[in-house]
C-alpha cells in the first residue's frame, strides 16, 4: 500500500495541501501551477509526438518515392488493382470523422457533454467504417494473391483467386468486440445507469459500423466488377509485357471480372497470350522497340504491394490506436469531466486523429489514383 | 512537505547545513513505491542502475572480444560466436547503455531540479519510458539467448535478411523499436518541461549549460529516432513478410537501408555526445570555480550541432556504392559540423585558464574527456575526407575513432557526472583519493587499448574479424592488456561509489561549490525538490560562494 | 512555499499574455479555449470534400508527368486545411507551428538526400532479375521477351 503514497495526486491532496495557496482541482496535476500551463504542456507534447509520427511515416514515403521513380510502370500496373471508389469513400469517411472530432473539441470547450459524447461516438463509428472497408480491400487482394514481396502471386487474367475466407477471419475480432459491446449495452440498460448507457451506446454503434463498412465495401466491390466485367471483351490481358501504360483501367477491370472462376485453371485468354509469347499483338510497334520489363512478378509488383501494405497497414494501426483513445475519451466525456479549463485530452487526441487523416490525404492519391 | 532539520551528531558541521532526515529516498517505502513511482529522481536512479548494469554486460562482451584476439588465430571463441559477441557488445552498448545513459539517468534526476520545478511535465510518460527501456532490455536478452545476433549493431541488409539467426534479428529489432520510443518519450518530456515549466527568473540564458545540452539532445531524439523506428520495423517486415524493400533478391535496394539507418544513427552519435558535453561544461566551471567562458557560444553550438548533425549521415556510406556527387557533398558537410564541437573545446580550455582548479575525481574525468574527445574528434576528419576514408573504412581506425568519442567522450563524462552528482543523489561523499586513482587507471587503460588500434587500422587491420595476420599480434596484445587495465579502473570506480554508500561521510548541500540550483536543495533532495523557493540567479556566478570549513561544503554569502 | 507563490505570479503573467496575443476571430472569453464556430467547421469539411472530388476527377485524365504534381498539390491544399483549421494551428502558439513545420524540413532533407543519391547510383545497378538464379518464384524463361511467368 506504500505505493499509493507515491501516486501523486491523492497523496498530495491529502498531505501537502498547505503547499499551495490556491485549490488544486482534481483535474490539475500537482506539478503544474495552473490549467493553462497544463494545457500548453500537453499541447506542445502532442505536437512533438506528431513530429515523430511525420518522420516515422516519411521513411515509407521515401521508399515509395524511390521505387516509383525507378519503376513507374510497376506503380501504374499495380494501382489498377486498387479500387479507387473504395479509396474515395474511405477518404470521405475519414474527412467526416475529422469534422466530428473537431466538433467534439468545440463541444468539450462549451461543456456540451451530450453533444461531445455524440461527436466522439461518430468519430469512432467512422473509424470503424474505414476499417470495415479496408478489410474488404485487403481480403480481396489476398484472395487474388496480391501479397507483399516474396509472396506475390503473378496475376493471370480472368483468374479470380480462391475463396479463402480471409474477410471472415478479419471479422472475427470485430465480431467479438461487437458481442462484448452488446453485452455491455444490455447490462447498462438493465442497471439503468445513464453513465454506462452513454458509454456503451457509442461503443456498440461503432462496433456495428465496422460491419456497415464491410457491407459497403463488398457492395461497391461487386458493383465495380459488374460494371467493368464487360470490359473483358477487349481481350486485353494484364500479363502482357510492356503493355501496361495505356488503359490500365481496363486491366484492372479484367482482373476484377467476377466470373466465379474459383479454380486455378488459367483462363483461355491467358492461355492464348501464353502461346502468343513474345509476338504480342496488343503491343504497338513503338513499345516493342523498347521492351519494358515484365512487371507482374514478385520483384516488381511485389514491391509495390509491400509498400502498399506497409503504408496502409501502419496507417490502419494508427486508426486502431486512435479508436482506443477515443473510447477512453468517451468514458471521460460521459462522466462530464471536460470543461473550458480542461479539454486538453480531447484537443490532443483530436490533433492525433487529424494527423492520421492528414496521412491518408496523401496516401489516397499516391496509391489509388495512378494512371 | 516538510524537511525536518535535526541537530547533527557528527562534529565539525554546523546546524545550518544539516542533513534532511526526510528526502525522496525515504519518502515512501517498499518495492512498489519504486516500481510505480512518478518521481523523476527515483526514475533517474532506476535508470542509473539499469544503464550501469547494461554497461557491465556490454563490458563483459568487450573483454571476451579482446581476450579472443590475444592470438592471431585459434582464439577461444568460434568464428560464429565471435560474430555474435561483437554484435551484442555493440548493440547493448549503443542502444541500452550509451543513448539512455546521460539523458535518462542523470538528465532525469537533474533536469527538474536544475530548472527549479517539481517534476518533468509528464511524470507518467517518464515512467512509461523507463518500462519501455526494460522491455527493450528483455528483447535484447531474448536475442542473446535465442541464438545470438550476428549482424553487427548496424543490422545491414541483405545480411540481416539472410542470416540464420532470424529469431534473434526479430527480437533485437523489436527491442530497438521499443528502446527508440523510450528515448523519444524522454526527449519529448524534456523539451516540454524546459519550454513550459521554467519558473520565473529562469530565462533561457540562465539555464545551466547541461540543460541546453539536454534540450538539443532531445531535439535530435524526437526528430531522428522515429526514422530508426520505421527502419527496424521494415526490417522485421522484411524477415516476416519478405517485403523486399531492402532485399536485392527481390529487387530492393540495400543502400537505402543504410540511408535510413544512418539518418538516425549519425544524429544519434550526437545524442550520445551532446549531454556529455553538457556535463563537461558544468564540471569545468564548478571545479575551476570560475564562470564558464563563452556561455552563449556553448549554448548555441549545442543547438547547431543538433541541427547540422542531420546533414552528414552519408559519411558512413562512402564505400557502399553511393553516388559520387552525394559522397562529395556529405564529405564537405562533415567538415563543417566539426566546427561547433571545436568551439566547445576552446571554451572549456578558456574556462580553465586562470581558474582555481580543484583536481578531484570529477575534474579528472572531465580533463580526461577533453583530451580523449579531442583525439576522437580529430580522427573523425580523416574519416570524413573521401580519399582517406576509402582506406580507413571498416578498419580498426574507425573502431578506435568511435571508441575515443563514445567511450573516451561519453562514458568518461558520464563517470565524471556520476561522481560529481553522487553526493546530491545519495547524500554520501565518496573517497576522493581512490576516485582519483580510478580516473587515472581508466585514462591510462583507455589509451593503451585504443591508441594501438589507430595504428592497426591504418596498417589495414579490418574490423569485425575473428582472426588476423601475425604481424598485427603485438599491437593487439597491447590493446588487450589495455582493456584489462581499463576494466579494472572501471571496477575500482564502481567500488568507490558503492563503498560510499556503506561508509561515506554525509554529503553537505553543496560539496563542490556549484552555483546551479541543484546545489541549493538538500542532499539528497526532498520529494518535491525544494523545501523553499530557489532564487534563480546566474548559474555560473561564483563570486559569492565560499567554502565553509564547518560543513565541509560551500555556502552562499548573503 | 514561497516558490509556489512565485509560480503563481508567473502563471498570471502568462495568462495575460495569452489573452494579449489572441486576436482570434472567435470568442475569447474562455481563457485559452477558443471554440471554433460551426460554420467554419462545416465549410472546411465541404471544401475538403470538393477537393477530394477534384483529385478523383483529375485522375481520369492522362496528364503524364504533371499528374503526380497535380495530385500532390491538391493533397497539400487539403492537408493545409486540416492543419490550419481542424488542428487549429492558425490560432495556436507560434512555437507549435514552428515545431510541426520544422519537422517538414527534416523530412525534406531525408527524402532529398536519399533520393538524390539513389538517382545518382541508379546507373550502376546491375540487377538482372530475369537471370537471377536466386529468385525462386521467378519462372520466367531465359529470354526477356518470353511469356510472362504467370502464364506458365
Ligand atoms: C567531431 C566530428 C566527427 C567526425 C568528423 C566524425 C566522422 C566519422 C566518420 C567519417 C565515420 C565513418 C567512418 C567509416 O565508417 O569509414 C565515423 C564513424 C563513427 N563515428 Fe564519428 N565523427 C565525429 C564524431 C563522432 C562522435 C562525437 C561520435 C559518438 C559519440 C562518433 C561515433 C562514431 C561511430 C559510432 C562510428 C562508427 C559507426 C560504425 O560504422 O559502426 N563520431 N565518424
Ligand atoms: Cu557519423
Amino acid at each position: 500500500m506504500t505505493a499509493i503514497q507515491d501516486t501523486h495526486i491523492p497523496n498530495h491532496e491529502a498531505g501537502h495541501a498547505d503547499d499551495h495557496h490556491h485549490e488544486h482541482p482534481s483535474w490539475l496535476a500537482h506539478h503544474f501551477d495552473d490549467a493553462e500551463q497544463q494545457f500548453d504542456s500537453g499541447k506542445l507534447g502532442m505536437w512533438l509526438f506528431l513530429v515523430t509520427e511525420v518522420l516515422f511515416f516519411s521513411g515509407m514515403f521515401c521508399a515509395y518515392a524511390l521505387y516509383r521513380n525507378r519503376n513507374p510502370e510497376v506503380f501504374e500496373f499495380c494501382s489498377s488493382f486498387l479500387n479507387e471508389k473504395l479509396g474515395a469513400i474511405n477518404t470521405g469517411v475519414l474527412l467526416f470523422s475529422s469534422l466530428t472530432m473537431a466538433w467534439a473539441v468545440r463541444a468539450a470547450q462549451l461543456r456540451q457533454h451530450q453533444l461531445l459524447v455524440g461527436m466522439l461516438g461518430a468519430t469512432l463509428g467512422c473509424a470503424a467504417i474505414f476499417l470495415g472497408v479496408k478489410s474488404v480491400e485487403y481480403s480481396h487482394k489476398w484472395e487474388l494473391g496480391l501479397l507483399p514481396g516474396r509472396f506475390y502471386v503473378p496475376q493471370i487474367e480472368g483468374h479470380h483467386g480462391a475463396h479463402h475466407g480471409y474477410l471472415e477471419m478479419l471479422c472475427i475480432v470485430p465480431a467479438i468486440v461487437t458481442v462484448l459491446c452488446a453485452a455491455y449495452a444490455v447490462f447498462s440498460w438493465a442497471i439503468k445507469s445513464t453513465f454506462h448507457q452513454q458509454v456503451s451506446g457509442p461503443l456498440l454503434t461503432a462496433a456495428l459500423c465496422f460491419f456497415v463498412g464491410v457491407f459497403l465495401g463488398q457492395y461497391l466491390e461487386a458493383q465495380e466488377e459488374a460494371t467493368k466485367g464487360h470490359a473483358n471483351h477487349h481481350e486485353h490481358h494484364m500479363s502482357v509485357q510492356g503493355h501496361i501504360d495505356h488503359d490500365s483501367h481496363d486491366h484492372a477491370a479484367a482482373s476484377d471480372t467476377h466470373e466465379h472462376d474459383h479454380g486455378s485453371a488459367p483462363a483461355p485468354v491467358a492461355a492464348v497470350a501464353s502461346s502468343g509469347g513474345s509476338s504480342d499483338v496488343y503491343v504497338d510497334s513503338k513499345e516493342l522497340a523498347t521492351p519494358k520489363p515484365n512487371v507482374n512478378k514478385s520483384t516488381m509488383a511485389g514491391l509495390f504491394f509491400s509498400i502498399y501494405y506497409c503504408m496502409t497497414g501502419v496507417h490502419a494501426v494508427h486508426i486502431i490506436g486512435g479508436m482506443i483513445v477515443i473510447s477512453w475519451l468517451i468514458v471521460k466525456a460521459a462522466r462530464h469531466e471536460f470543461h473550458e479549463q480542461y479539454f486538453g485530452p480531447v484537443d490532443n487526441v483530436g490533433l492525433y486523429w487529424h494527423l492520421v487523416d492528414f496521412i491518408w490525404i496523401y496516401l489516397f492519391p499516391l496509391l489509388y489514383l495512378i494512371t | 512537505m516538510s524537511v525536518v532539520d535535526r541537530p547533527l551528531a557528527s562534529p565539525g558541521y554546523s546546524e545550518a547545513d544539516s542533513y534532511p532526515t526526510h528526502h525522496f529516498l525515504n519518502h515512501s517505502h517498499g518495492i512498489l513505491s519504486w516500481a510505480l513511482t512518478l518521481d523523476h529522481k527515483r526514475i533517474g536512479l532506476m535508470y542509473l542502475v539499469g544503464v550501469m548494469s547494461s554497461f557491465a554486460l556490454g563490458g563483459l562482451f568487450a573483454l571476451m572480444i579482446r581476450i579472443h584476439l590475444w592470438n592471431f588465430q585459434d582464439g577461444w571463441l568460434s568464428n560464429k560466436t565471435y560474430n555474435q559477441v561483437f554484435t551484442l557488445h555493440g548493440a547493448i552498448m549503443v542502444f541500452l547503455f550509451i543513448i539512455p545513459s546521460i539523458p535518462a539517468a542523470l538528465g532525469n534526476f537533474l533536469l527538474p531540479i536544475m530548472l527549479g520545478t517539481k517534476d518533468v511535465a509528464f511524470p507518467r510518460l517518464n515512467l512509461m519510458s523507463f518500462y519501455l527501456w526494460i522491455t527493450g532490455l528483455v528483447f535484447f536478452l531474448a536475442a542473446l539467448s535465442i541464438t545470438g545476433l550476428d549482424t553487427g549493431w548496424t543490422f545491414y541488409t541483405p545480411y540481416s535478411i539472410d542470416t540464420q539467426q532470424g529469431g534473434a534479428v526479430l527480437a533485437a529489432t523489436f527491442g530497438v523499436f521499443v528502446l527508440g520510443f523510450s528515448s523519444i518519450f524522454t526527449g519529448l518530456n524534456f523539451i516540454v518541461t524546459i519550454n513550459t515549466m521554467r519558473p520565473p527568473g529562469m530565462s533561457w540564458f540562465r539555464m545551466p549549460l547541461f540543460l541546453w545540452a539536454l534540450y538539443s539532445t532531445s531535439i535530435i531524439q524526437v526528430l531522428a529516432t522515429p526514422v530508426l523506428g520505421i527502419t527496424v520495423l521494415l526490417l522485421s517486415a522484411e524477415r516476416l513478410l519478405g517485403i523486399g524493400i531492402f532485399d536485392p533478391k527481390l529487387n530492393g535496394d540495400p543502400v537505402t537501408f543504410q540511408h535510413f539507418f544512418w539518418f538516425y544513427s549519425h544524429p544519434a552519435v550526437y545524442i550520445m555526445i551532446l549531454p556529455a558535453m553538457g556535463i563537461i561544461s558544468e564540471l569545468m566551471s564548478v571545479h575551476c570555480h570560475k564562470g564558464i567562458f563563452g556561455y552563449r557560444m556553448i549554448a548555441y553550438s549545442s543547438i547547431a550541432i543538433a541541427l547540422f548533425g542531420f546533414l552528414v549521415w552519408g559519411h558512413h556510406m562512402f564505400t557502399s556504392g553511393m553516388a559520387d556527387v552525394t559522397a562529395v557533398v556529405f564529405s564537405a558537410l562533415t567538415f563543417t559540423v566539426s566546427i561547433p564541437s571545436a568551439i566547445k573545446v576552446f571554451n572549456w580550455l578558456g574556462t580553465m585558464y586562470q581558474g582555481t582548479v580543484s583536481l578531484n575525481t570529477p575534474m579528472l574525468y572531465a580533463l580526461a574527456f577533453i583530451f580523449l574527445f579531442t583525439i576522437g574528434g580529430l580522427t573523425g576528419l580523416p574519416l570524413g575526407a573521401l580519399s582517406t576514408d576509402m582506406h580507413f573504412h571498416d578498419t580498426y581506425f574507425v573502431v578506435a575513432h568511435f571508441h575515443y568519442v563514445m567511450m573516451g567522450g561519453t562514458l568518461v563524462a558520464f563517470l565524471g557526472g556520476v561522481f560529481h552528482w553522487w553526493p546530491k543523489m545519495t547524500g554520501r561523499m565518496f573517497n576522493d583519493k581512490l576516485g582519483i586513482v580510478s580516473a587515472i587507471i581508466v585514462f591510462v587503460g583507455f589509451n593503451l587499448t585504443f591508441l594501438p588500434q589507430f595504428v592497426l587500422g591504418s596498417r589495414g587491420m579490418p574490423r569485425r574479424y575473428a582472426t588476423y595476420l601475425p604481424e598485427f599480434q603485438p599491437l593487439h596484445q597491447l590493446s588487450t592488456i589495455g582493456s584489462l587495465t581499463l576494466g579494472s579502473g572501471l571496477l575500482l570506480a564502481l567500488i568507490v561509489l558503492l563503498m560510499s554508500l556503506v561508509n561515506g561521510k554525509k554529503a553537505p548541500r553543496n560539496p563542490w561549490g556549484g552555483a546551479t540550483l541543484e546545489w541549493e536543495c538538500a542532499s539528497p533532495p526532498p520529494h518535491d525538490n525544494f523545501s523553499s523557493a530557489p532564487t534563480v540567479g546566474d548559474p555560473y556566478d561564483f563570486s559569492n560562494i565560499e567554502y565553509d570549513g564547518k560543513t565541509g561544503g560551500y555556502v552562499k554569502r548573503a | 512555499m514561497a516558490q509556489t507563490t512565485a509560480h503563481n505570479e508567473q502563471a498570471h503573467n502568462h495568462h495575460d499574455t495569452g489573452h494579449g496575443h489572441g486576436g482570434h476571430g472567435h470568442g475569447d472569453h474562455h481563457g485559452f479555449s477558443h471554440p471554433m464556430p460551426i460554420w467554419m467547421l462545416l465549410s472546411v469539411f465541404f471544401a475538403l470534400l470538393v477537393l477530394t472530388g477534384l483529385t478523383v476527377y483529375q485522375s481520369t485524365f492522362d496528364l503524364g508527368n504533371a499528374e503526380i504534381w497535380m495530385s500532390l498539390t491538391i493533397a497539400t491544399v487539403k492537408a493545409a486545411l486540416v492543419i490550419l483549421f481542424f488542428m487549429h494551428l492558425l490560432w495556436d502558439k507560434p512555437l507549435n507551428a514552428i515545431v510541426i513545420l520544422g519537422s517538414l524540413i527534416f523530412v525534406a532533407l531525408f527524402l532529398g538526400f536519399t533520393l538524390m543519391d539513389a538517382e545518382g547510383y541508379r546507373e550502376n545497378l546491375l540487377y538482372d532479375s530475369v537471370n537471377d538464379p536466386r529468385v525462386t518464384q521467378q519462372v520466367d524463361a531465359a529470354t526477356p521477351t518470353a511469356a510472362p511467368a504467370a502464364l506458365k
